[in-house]
């Protein structure tokens, strides 16, 4: 049997199969994911070359033709007369590119924090633990504002654009790797006391080895249920933080920063400008989190 | 008719691949002032019985045929209202763990008066007197405390005390006891079950005992029902059963035994149904480096071995409490033998073997092996010679592999940590190894949890052996395991011991086994050790007061079923 069919044939996969929410999600999830991916090839033009757009085509409502080119846009145009479709996939790239290296960023520090308070115990434990706790009074988006204040103001003016998105991914980063840590943190404290740990401290296993390649793996499964979850709110964070106006700059916009220059208009008529990315927006965390839930009800046996 | 009766019952568990059926037209009743033991291994179907009756079984399960009627009215089939008024008021049940069975946050009075008052229609008062009247007859000294104290101040013997008290709240005619002694110490499994006979006697409620456990069975109960695989394959008195059974596999059940009272070559093998895998001893024995095991020196010599846990933490060392686990425990071991280490639960003799195995460190005294000391884990050198000579066997064989890791792997680690051979060769090894312990080739690419209880202690075993240590730590090896696979790895640790030479400290709470395997046995009581002797003369003539009262609990064999011609060679 190949490698496809036996994951076909697992619990895993026909539980999958046999939840609608778990299958229209993922397919919802994937169809963005690929469109941000594909973005070059599926967009009309890339908004972002200032030399493709033509002015008259500002405030173009979907659908509709533009009374001086005669262009019609499905999504229509915003202000500067870029095509709003396009503007969402390019938005969306960044916004996924953000959220995903965030939650890269926060995984390797909380899992490897978290691994070893759990293992070591004592001094390293309580120090450990503490810091996430001082870090968890804080709501994780002020948190993340400072953090991505005090990067600011290290970067040199003329870099600040184009170091903003990896400075969006740092402080988001790093204002979420707390919850990683507790969870692995439980987790290993469980796992340590298995006799599988203890044969191979009997075999003279040291302790990296033990945590590496023992307890590790044998934590991972809730570590993918938060890390989908926390996909989901990283890509809220940055459509906040860009939405603030501290996040990607407008030469660079992510679908928070298309959501801050669309509601400016709002209440002027234009409505499709602030509308479509935000309905995008709310897809994607929606779907992304709709699929941790299944994921964390999937991978925990005791609610079967 | 009984009491209850339970006619042609099957219950079937639909799921996603097969549909599994649990038990299968089982048929069992119960009279009036009679305990019905129902036994098998696990897997076998006796607890599904207990919870089809209570109408307590877990989703997907369901009742497909037969009947289960209480004073020859209908129980099975009932709604939910009708079953919960049956259920706890005429039929109580008592489970496994008391600890579970209790809410924690409620004081004793609290779960009995407010059992009581649920069940019977009596005022607040009368309730009260009637709580303190059942524990003063479930045996709990000073009732009128220990009413108004939580299930955690009481010790385990207690609270199953307790969870009988409770289950005698609605004055039940039937009470189902699903191995209610499992998991207590010997000494306080014979009171419980002392208890419990007292009681159907005195109240002539009828009991369905539960168990795995065929002392138990001879011990308590009038007539015994034998299941395996979800059927009954033999039935009728407790007496006539133990002495004389007609069935192959309760034969063979019964056998497997293990007798306080004379010693056998190996174990009688359970050879019912198939999985009884060779273990290739001769194969093993070939390669394995020889030893000189006859000269006078002890391979371990133990002295003044003592452990203290923290009882209370403080950042003062003068606000710290600590409980002393091991005390001064001295002891040696010549090479070659066999030394038992016998205990109740909480008497230190698991810190003992990992205090030696040096997963805990010593607070007192020292561990020697072969003339180093090993006590010390700062010294590199010693410790990783130290780690090849000696290995461990676990007592829970579901726990003592790591479920991630292929069964090649975990074989494969102690080979490639002390690198032992190169790269290439490993595969060969492990494959070899696995073919010993009776596992095929397709094992390799498995998983544990591919494997049975029985397959995955041989794959500990396998991981044990592949350093070719020569000192094996077996912590309580087969406790986890059913009888008739307690003979298998019992046996094969004995070839070990004989083929190979190891010299092996063996663990465990049960003495008929100790018996059996041990040359000399040391009794550990609260951290000391209170006798050490040659393991003929201990049980034949034990001198110290604890080991005889350890002695008098064992299960009364005599009258058992012996295989004829069970004695190889």
């Amino acid at each position: 049997m190949s490698v496809f069919h036996r994951f076909w044939d697992s619990d895993f996969a026909w539980d999958f199969r046999h939840s609608p929410v778990a299958v229209v999600s993922f397919l919802v999830a994937l169809l963005l994911v690929l469109s941000a991916l594909f973005a070059p090839l599926i967009a009309t033009i890339n908004p972002f070359e200032p030399g493709n757009l033509n002015l008259m085509n500002g405030f173009t409502a979907p659908g509709t033709q533009n009374a001086f080119t005669g262009e019609s846009f499905i999504l229509g145009t915003d202000d500067q007369g870029r095509d709003v479709y396009s503007t969402i996939l390019y938005g969306m790239r960044i916004s996924l590119f953000v959220g995903f290296a965030a939650v890269a960023l926060g995984m390797l520090i909380g899992v490897t924090l978290g691994l070893v308070a759990g293992y070591f115990g004592g001094w390293t434990d309580a120090i450990i633990m503490r810091i996430a706790d001082v870090q968890l009074t804080f709501p994780s988006i002020l948190v993340a504002m400072l953090i991505f204040g005090v990067a600011k103001g290290f970067t040199p003016v003329e870099y600040r654009d184009q170091l903003a998105i990896w400075v969006l991914i740092l402080s988001i980063g790093l204002s979420d790797w707390v919850q990683f840590a507790r969870v692995v943190r439980g987790a290993t404290l469980v796992e340590k006391q298995k006799e599988y740990v203890q044969a191979a401290r009997l075999i003279g296993r040291g302790a990296m080895p033990i945590l590496v390649r023992h307890i590790l793996p044998n934590v991972l499964s809730p570590v993918l249920v938060i890390a989908t979850i926390s996909l989901a709110l990283a890509i809220i964070a940055e459509a906040t933080l860009s939405f603030l106006g501290v996040g990607a700059p407008s030469t660079q916009p992510s679908l928070g920063t298309l959501i801050r220059i669309g509601q400016n208009y709002l209440f002027s008529g234009e409505w499709w400008i602030l509308f479509f990315p935000s309905a995008t927006l709310l897809a994607l965390a929606l779907s992304v989190n709709l699929l941790g839930d299944w994921l964390r009800d999937a991978l925990n046996p005791k609610l079967k | 008719m009984g009491l209850l009766d339970i006619t042609d019952l099957t219950v079937e568990f639909p799921t996603r691949r097969r549909l599994f059926v649990a038990v299968d037209g089982v048929s069992l009743d119960v009279q009036p002032g009679e305990i019905h033991g129902l036994v098998g291994e696990s897997g076998a179907g006796k607890s599904t019985v207990g919870a089809a009756v209570m109408g307590l079984l877990d989703p997907p399960g369901r009742i497909a045929s037969g009947n289960i009627t209480f004073k020859n009215q209908q129980v099975s089939g009932l709604d939910d209202e009708a079953m919960r008024a049956l259920r706890g008021r005429k039929i109580s049940m008592i489970f496994q763990d008391p600890l579970t069975s209790l809410n924690p946050l409620l004081t004793i009075r609290e779960q009995l008066t407010e059992t009581i008052r649920v069940n019977l229609d009596v005022s607040a008062e009368d309730a009260d007197k009637r709580a303190r009247d059942l524990l003063d007859r479930v045996g709990i000294p000073d009732p009128d405390t220990r009413l108004d104290q939580y299930p955690h101040q009481f010790s385990g013997g207690m609270r199953q005390r307790v969870v009988i008290a409770l289950a005698l709240c609605s004055e039940p005619d039937v009470i189902i006891a699903d191995e209610p002694t499992t998991a207590l110490d010997v000494a306080i499994q014979a009171q419980i079950l002392d208890l419990i006979r007292d009681l159907v006697d005195e109240r002539r409620v009828g009991v369905i005992l539960i168990t795995h456990d065929m002392g138990v069975i001879a011990d308590t109960t009038d007539r015994v029902t034998v299941m395996y695989r979800g059927k009954v394959v033999e039935t009728g008195p407790t007496a006539k059963i133990l002495s004389t059974p007609e069935h192959a596999y309760t034969q063979s059940l019964i056998a497997a035994v293990p007798r306080p009272h004379k010693k056998v070559h190996r174990f009688p093998r359970i050879n019912y149904g198939g999985d009884d895998p060779d273990f290739a001893i001769e194969d093993l024995s070939r390669n394995w480096p020889q030893y000189d095991n006859v000269s006078g020196d002890p391979l371990l010599q133990v002295r003044d071995l003592t452990k203290r846990f923290v009882e209370k933490r403080s950042i003062l060392p003068w606000g710290r409490r600590y409980f002393t686990a091991v005390d001064q425990v001295s002891f040696d071991i010549m090479p070659g033998e066999v030394l038992g280490l016998v205990g109740e639960s909480g008497s230190g003799k698991s810190t003992v073997a990992r205090m030696i195995a040096g997963l805990y460190k010593v607070d007192g005294g020292t561990v020697e092996f072969d003339g180093d000391l090993v006590s010390d884990l700062s010294n590199r050198e010693v410790q990783r010679a130290y780690r090849q000579e000696i290995q461990m066997i676990f007592q829970d064989p579901f726990s003592s592999l790591n479920p991630r890791m292929r069964v090649d792997q975990i074989v494969a680690e102690p080979i490639r940590h002390h690198r032992l051979l190169p790269t290439v060769d490993i595969p060969v090894r492990v494959a070899e190894l696995l073919d010993q312990v009776g596992l095929g080739a397709e094992a390799r690419q498995k998983y544990p949890h591919e494997f049975s209880g029985g397959q995955r202690q041989r794959i500990a075993i396998a991981r044990a052996l592949a350093t070719q240590p020569r000192f094996l730590i077996c912590d309580e090896p087969t406790s986890a395991l059913d009888v008739s696979i307690q003979a298998q790895i019992l046996n094969i640790l004995k070839d070990l011991q004989e083929h190979l030479g190891l010299t092996i400290l063996f663990i465990s709470h049960a003495l008929p086994v100790v018996r059996q395997m041990c040359d000399r046995v040391a009794v550990m009581q609260r951290g000391k050790i209170v006798e050490l002797e040659d393991s003929e003369t201990l049980f034949t003539s034990p001198s110290h007061d604890y080991t005889k009262e350890l002695l008098s609990l064992t299960p009364r064999t005599e009258n058992m079923y012996e295989r004829p011609g069970s004695e190889p060679k």
